[in-house]
């Protein structure tokens, strides 16, 4: 089966540093896939580059297949890839429909929309009922103002708004890194509900228990290229953790093997 | 209402509601404590004195609820009716005059929006820097004169009729008055309101929503700069005459009107509605004041007392959700 | 304050004010009492010392003739809007003789006009309106005429030579201004090294001197609308060295204007009377209240002219009696 979306040997510089170093990518058709690396390792910029946010030099990106080019984060989204912002990129003092219909209102039918402008504010707000709903999400009224969320309840309106659009992909970028124990859970059940919807969704996280909680596979990223993937039910904790830090390494064959490691301090 | 909502949320929801029961409370007070205050004539007055500066606070609101702001707004204005004055006098059609006057403020209006979304520089030096260079021009224009205006267009607005035989009102407030339901239908009905708030709000979060910022911001300094045009008809409805020297505050005193209105200095929250009474309240003030035979000054110390009262109100509201 | 806090902050604020102010407002009601004459005074700002004088000795002829006198004032020079809604204010709260130093000639004539239409007495003070009619009566000196002495001794301190002058004037398009500049050109007829606006501004004098006199190197005389013009144009002289070749005339007649005299900063000024404006605009308004008689025309307060160094041809006063007569 092809891949939903795929990415082959991308690079991107900022002057001397080399972020993307011939990175791979490979999601497929309803898995959540996650992203693990250490800091500094590339895999922001990775995801950036899948939502259309970085430009990258080189390498290719390709929806279902096909090649295409993503200029901006509309870009993106025109192919049904919605990113769900470590920072969430909600708007505090607007209410909950509001924002989840943010950048792409919906006018009313007839001259009121067309002539007036006039939105179709009901309407927005009985759809946002139904996402969050469907989603299990708890919220009062969809009129109430984000800022008056809890971290939890802020970061399952940025998801639901995520699922809500996205037709192809969902990208989640640190969703649990803010939350405490309790609102964590309920942000791992959202993604396990947008998985049974069949919507495939990349998760970004240092957390290795949730990452373990609710991956399919696990993508290890380390020096600005993807150094392996494994699943979670075949390897460890332990072992992905060698893998993005260095201390294990993938071969070909998906064998893992220790590296010897040679400090130049070392006794010889 | 169903679900309670909490105080807190209320202000935040509803910016307006502070300032709006300050004007009560005032009116309130001034009409109990003097014999001259509350009657029809010397309220119809009282809105009439809050147009010119209305009108430009009107403006002012959509700048600073993209968190900028706007100090040139009644220099332009005030060069705005120097053109208009001008050009009727040398022949033109007072409509025709009046029409360009208008299109030359929104036309400031663009360069101020495309200096601050194509240069990304802050609209504080950008409308500093505006603010000097079109009150030389106004000076350079005017040649050290001013212009009195006779042609009744011009002076429509300040035209009074009476409703009912009693009330006192004139075209500018009827002019006011659309301008505040257009305004206020467009940031509450449209998409192009929601993106200015979420511009305001967090320009970063606004661009990954896939809002045009640098758009929306260029727009509302266009339609601001419409306002501004639009206060210039006003001041020349109050005051028959251009004159280059005209409203030098009326800058700091259209960010007072906003300010004590409960819209945020940070942007992203706030109402035309409260806009429209905060210039009230300065006028309530003053009229209220001097009816009471209160010194000028105080006047000022009361309305600066407010504008700091009002910021402290926006920031505790605030500051509670944080 | 709990939740509701913020609901009541701004309410508070307002009622505090309110209250605050009321009570002032009582107190001098105690004083004054009902029935008492109510004249307005609206002067162009209140930070100018002039008008300052003015309302002072305003309140003080109003407080002897046992009238209440109402001060009001733009925020700057140039407020027509601000001196509108003071007029209007005024009328509303039952003022019967209005007394205004217009801002601009033109540009408060529709409140007037709305204030005489209600049977208000209109007194233009020190500055004229354009038309003169469009009040009922005009306090003013003949600012002409000051211009015009000025002008007669600076020619005369000159000892013949032909008259390089630097001008400087006040706001632009102001009538005072172009009325005592017109005065000085006619009298002195002086060869115009340079004219600026200075706003009766010190540092704004200060700097147009300084920047007239990078190429204005033959000057004699300088012209100056008022006394702190004067003073600015002064220290611009003496850090060029040129203090002592060049004549300086003013006008105004300010406490602070006399010293620089009596210090020969400043070679003359002519003097004129806010006191005595203030003065007989309030008897004119008292007179009104009495009888319902209107004054009308062109009042002229006198003028005098201050110097220690008194020319033969010239009717002047020295700075001792200056002092005793000056304002601010």
């Amino acid at each position: 089966m092809t891949p939903v979306l795929e990415a082959h040997g991308l690079v991107k510089r900022y002057g001397r540093v080399t972020a993307m170093d011939g990175a791979d990518f490979e999601l497929s058709a309803g898995e959540v896939l996650a992203v693990v690396g250490d800091n500094g390792a590339g895999k922001s910029t990775l995801i950036k580059a899948l939502s259309g946010a970085v430009v990258p030099d080189a390498g290719q990106i390709l929806v279902e297949g096909k090649p295409v080019r993503f200029h901006g984060p509309l870009d993106a989204r025109r192919y049904g890839i919605e990113t769900v912002y470590q920072d969430l990129a909600l708007a505090p003092a607007l209410d909950i429909a509001t924002n989840l219909f943010l950048g792409r209102e919906r006018r009313r039918s007839g001259p009121l929309g067309a002539l007036f402008r006039r939105l179709d504010a009901k309407g927005m707000r009985r759809d946002a009922r139904r996402v969050l709903d469907e989603l299990g999400i708890d919220v009062k009224s969809m009129t109430q103002l984000v800022e008056t969320l809890s971290g939890g309840q802020r970061q399952a309106v940025a998801v639901a708004r995520a699922a809500a659009f996205g037709s192809r992909v969902v990208i989640m970028d640190e969703p649990t890194a803010a939350l405490g124990v309790q609102e964590s859970g309920r942000v791992l059940e959202l993604i396990d509900r947008i998985r049974d919807r069949g919507l495939p969704v990349v998760l970004i996280s240092h957390n290795m228990p949730h990452v373990f909680e609710i991956a399919d596979r696990v993508h290890v990223h380390r020096l600005g290229k993807r150094v392996a993937v494994v699943s979670p039910k075949t390897h460890s904790m332990n072992a992905v953790v060698g893998l993005l830090t260095g201390a294990l390494r993938m071969g070909d064959d998906g064998t893992i093997e220790e590296v010897g490691l040679t400090t130049g301090l070392g006794r010889s | 209402m169903t679900t309670r909502v909490s105080p807190s949320e209320f202000i935040l929801r509803t910016p307006a509601i502070g300032p709006a029961i300050a004007l009560v409370v005032a009116v309130v007070v001034f009409g109990l404590t003097t014999d001259t205050f509350f009657n029809v004539d010397n309220l119809s007055l009282v809105v009439q004195q809050s147009l010119v500066i209305g009108t430009l606070a009107l403006g002012q609101t959509l700048v600073i609820l993209t968190a900028g702001i706007d100090l040139a707004n009644a220099a332009i204005a005030v060069l705005s009716t120097l053109l208009i004055a001008k050009l009727t006098i040398n022949g033109t059609d007072a409509p025709i005059a009046l029409v360009v006057g208008i299109v030359a403020a929104a036309l400031i209006g663009a360069v101020t929006g495309g200096l601050v979304t194509g240069l990304r520089l802050p609209p504080f030096i950008v409308t500093l820097g505006l603010l000097t260079i079109v009150t030389a021009a106004s000076r350079l224009y005017a040649q050290g004169q001013s212009f009195p205006v006779t042609d009744p267009t011009l002076g429509w607005l300040g035209t009074t009729q009476y409703l009912f035989g009693q009330i006192e009102v004139t075209y500018g407030m009827a002019v006011m008055l659309a301008m505040f339901v257009g305004l206020w239908y467009a940031l509450t009905k449209t998409a192009w309101g929601k993106h200015v708030y979420a511009v305001g709000n967090d320009p970063e979060a606004a661009r990954l929503s896939g809002i045009h910022v640098r758009r929306t911001v260029l727009s509302v300094y266009v339609v601001a700069g419409l306002c501004y045009g639009i206060a210039a008809w006003q001041a020349l409805g109050r005051v028959p005459n251009a004159d280059p020297n005209a409203f030098q505050l009326g800058n700091l005193d259209s960010i007072t009107a906003v300010v004590i209105g409960g819209t945020s200095l940070f942007g992203g929250r706030g109402s035309v509605l409260g806009t429209l009474v905060g210039a009230l309240i300065v006028a309530v003030l003053r009229s209220g004041l001097t009816q009471a035979g209160i010194d000028n000054l105080y006047q000022d110390v009361a309305t600066g007392a407010l504008v700091i009262a009002a910021v402290a109100v926006d920031r505790f509201s605030r500051g509670r959700q944080r | 304050m709990g939740r509701r806090g913020p609901a009541l902050l701004a309410a508070l604020a307002v009622v505090a004010l309110a209250v605050g102010c009321t009570s002032t407002k009582s107190g001098s009601e105690e004083s004054t009492g009902d029935g008492k004459t109510k004249i307005g005074l609206v002067t162009k700002t209140d930070s100018n010392p002039y008008f300052v004088a003015l309302r002072d000795a305003a309140k003080a002829e109003a407080d002897k003739n046992g009238a209440e006198l109402v001060a009001l004032a733009g925020k700057f020079d140039g407020d027509n809007d601000g001196q509108v809604a003071a007029i209007e204010n005024l009328v509303q709260q039952g003022a019967k003789t209005i007394l205004v130093t217009p801002n601009n000639s033109t540009g408060i004539l529709g409140a007037i006009k709305k204030a005489r239409d209600r049977g208000v007495l209109v007194i233009a003070l020190d500055t004229e309106t354009d038309p003169q009619d469009a009040v009922d009566a005009t306090i003013a000196t003949d600012n002409t005429n000051a211009g015009r002495l000025q002008g007669q001794y600076v020619k005369a301190a000159l000892n013949g030579q032909p008259a390089r002058s630097i001008l400087l004037d006040g706001t632009p398009g102001s009538t005072v201004s172009e009325q005592r500049h017109a005065g000085f050109v006619e009298a002195a007829q002086p060869e115009n090294l340079g004219t600026e606006a200075t706003n009766g501004e010190q540092n704004k004098a200060q700097q147009a001197t300084e920047n007239l006199l990078q190429r204005a190197t033959t000057v004699n005389s300088i012209y100056t609308l008022n006394e702190p013009a004067a003073r600015g144009a002064y220290s611009a002289l003496k850090a060029k060295g040129l203090a002592d070749r060049v004549v300086i005339g003013s006008i105004d007649g300010s406490c602070d204007g006399v010293e620089a005299v009596k210090s020969g900063e400043i070679a003359v000024t002519v003097m004129q009377f806010p006191k005595k404006m203030a003065e007989q605009g309030v008897r004119f308004a008292v007179e009104f209240a009495k009888s319902g008689k209107k004054p009308t025309g062109f009042v002229e307060t006198e003028t005098a002219v201050i110097t220690d160094k008194p020319l033969a041809g010239i009717d002047s006063e020295d700075t001792a009696w200056g002092l005793e007569n000056c304002w601010g």
